[in-house]
């Protein structure tokens, strides 16, 4: 544990990337390998279920510390992150020996999964009297997942392949699933990670191996502009850009396997696709996208959604959100890896494998040259799509969010906006703990008569007043915490604490004064909702210090977007 | 019987006595705990502060019309008896106590109870009201041993020294600096201020505090020693160009704030070192103690916290509206690295 802390310490020291890279190839050439496994496992985003619910851990660590509840809170709130307010509030143990990562995981951490809370606590408690307030910070990130400390995963995958000296996307193949919370590390799998190339026995010994996925760059410059950037329209693949879930489907050795772009395995969940994929031949890899599908066209996400959410999958649930998997490329056929060819040549064998199969291929898109192109795009959210992908056509299919391979640019289409009104925040965690980050908006109930109405609410809401029930009051829709710079956060967060009238807990209200331009992909009618709306992917694209309160607009007029949006 | 110490819009105030404490709006006669900019401003009359914080007064301040009283000294003014005992904070700092008709009333200032050899320790001063300050006043606040932090920051620069990279230490140039300074090892190399914090070296080294050598930074030209220095500036100027001239350079924070790691990444810190010149959450609490007051009022830093803590340990507890800083928070963050 001692050498994964100061890996710890080591990468928090540093925002600068070599640094990192650095540190991490130290801890691999020293670290025995079953604790480089969990080490590569928790760094690379990997999240063992969790074995002890956060409120024990928190009841027991204000016991220990002799804090009121209330105390404990407070720290919480100033801290922002749970692990590090136990670790701050305990008093320093006696370090007693050292155990490695391994061990911890193995012989301490998972047999308490399953046990009894008074069991769990009694254990935590002794161990954290032998640890320091380091000690105590990852113990407790190990046990309540959620461990992030400004390393990608491709920066892990970096570190591996220079430590094993082999190429970094070798490294990224052969780690597709190893986060996967099914599985616990081990250090035959780490060793499986940093193996030598063997040419003779491929990659891909465990059948169901995925490819890692090729991600595209956000494309926001003006549709004149695109011949000069990207040349003629016929050197582009064009496809619509779906709102679904990413995934590739594995077909090896009498098998399927589909794993979703957060490389876990999905298989289970569906059975719709598992049985399309029995029509394709052996050794066959597709990525594409799992929709919700009803009425031969693609269901909103809130659809899909609901699926994801269920554990069992009953009939009713089947048949109120079927799925069904597009295919947008090939990367794997007859067993030998395709993804060096370029995107063209996919795209003609994925034609002609999918032909007279039950399995849907992504339509393409055609267009004469860009600027007809952008008004075929502007019918992208009547169509229930997110905008078109556009790849290149001479390109290979690259690993990750690079551009040295391959590129796919996404074109989105502009998000819905709507003007409304701040009236509650919250502090946001991590290093916006303290600074109030995160929240919400409200619009008019109507449309107000006139500055001195709204002047009216104002002053009700400062009195701390419930509002007339047939009156003009604002009503809060939705929740949003990105979009704006650090400095606009700053600003923002002065005004919330000169402007706040009540305290709920972490929670103020505010007197409301601020009027936010937010922008959202989607809307749907929502009965969980009291405004009766729920809108997707919602965030902060201005504040609109020209608007007065009283031009922010009313429920009639998101309501008028559910009418137009999909 | 009506307060001894009461809240003014210009500041803290005893009416008996006619006087401030640490007043925010110019006055006529205001009884200075220390230094800082925040309870030190210029334009009132009369000036009152201990004798050991007279030098850096007068060099922050100028020509002011100054009385200077040595630790424990009192003095007799309408009728109140006024007296300043150190509080541990920085050069010069001191408690005010205050004693009228029977009653003693104590301010804190701002304080440190932990050993710091670059000012006097913290005196416990007896009284019926005590008015502290907060401004660590949570109990995530606990600082260790400055043998360990010292240990911690010379290794940390002997390190950077051995890659052959200059490091920088962006603090308060008055007090952080100096209590810095009294921990350095000056074997590893040399140590370069910015000039806004000599004069106050000079301050500290005229009242007899020992403080290592100390050079400018233009008198620094031959690379290696360069490569090896350890740099004390304000932070201010680790945002400027004046930082360039000592190429790759490691830079830490010196701050109690520090202690949480999204405050120290909020700021855009690599790395911070958790030093404080005051109190933390036990010290507050055993300064608080050892002052038998049944009564505490609370005047800045975490205070509806402290507040609820000591009425619910049975004290009676309030607090004072004023308009002193909470120290670091409000500190220029560097520009923040790509991501």
């Amino acid at each position: 544990m001692k050498r994964f802390a100061r890996l710890f310490s080591d990468l928090d020291a540093t925002t600068a990337t070599q640094a990192k890279v650095d540190a991490l190839v130290r801890y691999f050439a020293e670290a025995p390998p079953d604790d480089a496994a969990w080490a590569v496992y928790f760094l690379a985003g990997g999240k063992p279920r969790q074995v002890v619910k956060t409120a024990v851990m928190a009841r027991e660590a204000a016991a220990a510390a002799g804090l009121a509840p209330w105390l404990f809170d407070e720290c919480y709130q100033a801290v922002g992150d749970l692990a590090e307010t136990i670790a701050l509030v305990l008093p320093d143990g006696e370090a007693q020996g050292d155990m490695g990562l391994a061990q911890w995981m193995h012989e301490r951490l998972l047999p308490l999964r399953g046990q009894d809370e008074d069991a769990v606590a009694q254990a935590l408690l002794a161990w954290w009297r032998e640890l320091d307030a380091r000690g105590r910070f990852l113990l407790i990130k190990l046990v309540g997942g959620g461990f992030r400390v400004g390393v990608s995963k491709l920066l892990v995958q970096r570190a591996l392949a220079r430590h094993a000296g082999i190429d970094a996307k070798r490294v990224a193949q052969r780690m597709m699933g190893y986060t996967d919370a099914k599985s616990a590390p081990t250090a035959e799998r780490y060793q499986a990670l940093i193996a030598p190339v063997d040419e003779a026995r491929p990659d891909g010994a465990d059948a169901g191996q995925p490819y890692p996925f090729f991600l595209a760059h956000p494309l926001d410059i003006a549709p004149e502009l695109f011949t000069a950037r990207l040349g003629p329209l016929a050197d582009w693949q064009v496809e619509w850009k779906y709102d679904g879930i990413r995934a590739q489907v594995v077909r090896r050795q009498g098998q399927c396997w589909i794993w979703s772009r957060g490389e876990e395995l999905v298989t289970d969940r569906f059975p719709e696709v598992v049985a399309l994929a029995q029509a394709l031949p052996e050794g066959t890899v597709l990525d594409g996208e799992i929709l919700a599908w009803k009425d031969d066209a693609p269901a909103p996400f809130a659809l899909l959604q609901q699926r994801i959410a269920r554990k069992t999958l009953t009939r009713k649930v089947l048949a109120d959100a079927p799925v069904t998997f597009l295919a947008y490329d090939l990367l794997e056929q007859a067993g030998a890896d395709l993804r060096s060819r370029p995107q063209g040549e996919r795209r003609e064998r994925l034609q002609a494998l999918l032909h007279g199969t039950p399995v849907p291929l992504s339509p393409l898109v055609s267009a004469d040259g860009w600027l007809d192109l952008a008004r075929v795009r502007e019918s992208s959210r009547e169509r229930g799509m997110e905008g078109l992908m556009l790849k290149r056509r001479d390109a290979a299919y690259g690993v990750g969010r690079t551009k040295a391979e391959g590129l796919w640019w996404k074109w989105k289409i502009e998000p819905m906006t709507i003007d409304c009104v701040l009236v509650y925040a919250q502090a946001g965690h991590g290093r916006r703990a303290s600074v109030y980050t995160d929240y919400t908006f409200a619009v008019w109930n109507r449309p107000p008569a006139d500055a001195a109405e709204v002047q009216a609410v104002l002053d009700a809401i400062a009195a701390r007043e419930p509002p007339a029930p047939d009156g003009l009051q604002l009503v809060a829709f939705a929740k949003a915490y990105s979009g704006l710079t650090d400095a606009e956060f700053r600003e923002v967060d002065a005004v919330i604490r000169k402007s706040t009238v009540e305290k709920f807990g972490p929670v103020r209200s505010v007197r409301p004064s601020l009027v936010f331009e937010l922008g959202f992909e989607g809307i749907q009618a929502s009965s969980r909702h009291k405004s009766g709306i729920a809108v997707r992917f919602p965030r902060m694209l201005r504040i609109r210090r020209d608007k007065p309160l009283a031009e922010a607009n009313a429920l009639a007029d998101l309501r008028a977007l559910l009418g137009g949006g999909a | 019987m009506s307060d001894l110490v009461v809240q003014r819009p210009e500041g803290l105030y005893c009416p008996a006595g006619d006087f401030y404490i640490d007043p925010w709006r110019p006055v006529d006669r205001a009884v200075i705990t220390h230094a800082h900019a925040d309870h030190a401003r210029p334009g009132h009359g009369h000036y009152l502060a201990a004798a050991a914080g007279e030098g850096v007064l007068r060099a922050r301040l100028g020509e002011i019309r100054l009385q200077a009283l040595a630790y424990g000294e009192r003095i007799t003014h309408h009728g109140v008896t006024v007296s300043l005992h150190p509080a541990g904070h920085v050069l010069g700092s001191a408690q005010v106590r205050l004693e009228h008709e029977g009653r003693v009333w104590v301010a804190s200032g701002d304080y440190k109870v932990a050993p710091d050899r670059t000012c006097a320790p913290f005196e416990p001063v007896r009284c019926d009201v005590f008015i502290t300050e907060s401004t660590f006043g949570l109990p995530i606040y606990r600082w260790r041993p400055d043998s360990e932090l010292y240990a911690e920051i010379n290794a940390w620069w002997a390190a950077n020294a051995e890659a052959g990279r200059a490091s920088v230490i962006p603090c308060y140039s008055f007090g952080k600096a100096q209590r810095l300074l009294a921990g350095l090892d000056a074997r590893i190399g040399p140590i370069v201020v910015h000039g806004a914090v000599e004069p106050l070296n000079e301050a500290y080294r005229a009242a007899g505090v020992d403080l290592p050598a100390t050079v400018a930074a233009p008198a620094l030209s031959d690379q290696t020693a360069i490569s090896r220095c350890l740099v004390l500036c304000p932070p201010s100027a680790a945002a400027s160009p004046w930082l360039r001239r000592f190429g790759d350079s490691a830079t830490a924070f010196a701050s109690g704030w520090m202690q949480v790691r999204g405050q120290r990444r909020r700021g855009g810190w690599d790395r911070g070192f958790v030093v404080s010149d005051h109190a933390d959450w036990p010290g507050l609490h055993a300064a608080i103690d050892a002052t038998g007051a049944t009564r505490v009022i609370v005047t800045h830093g975490s205070v509806p916290v402290m507040v609820r803590t000591l009425q619910e340990r049975g004290l009676q507890a309030g607090a004072f509206q004023t308009e002193y800083g909470d120290d670091a928070l409000d500190v220029p963050a560097v520009a923040e690295p790509p991501a």
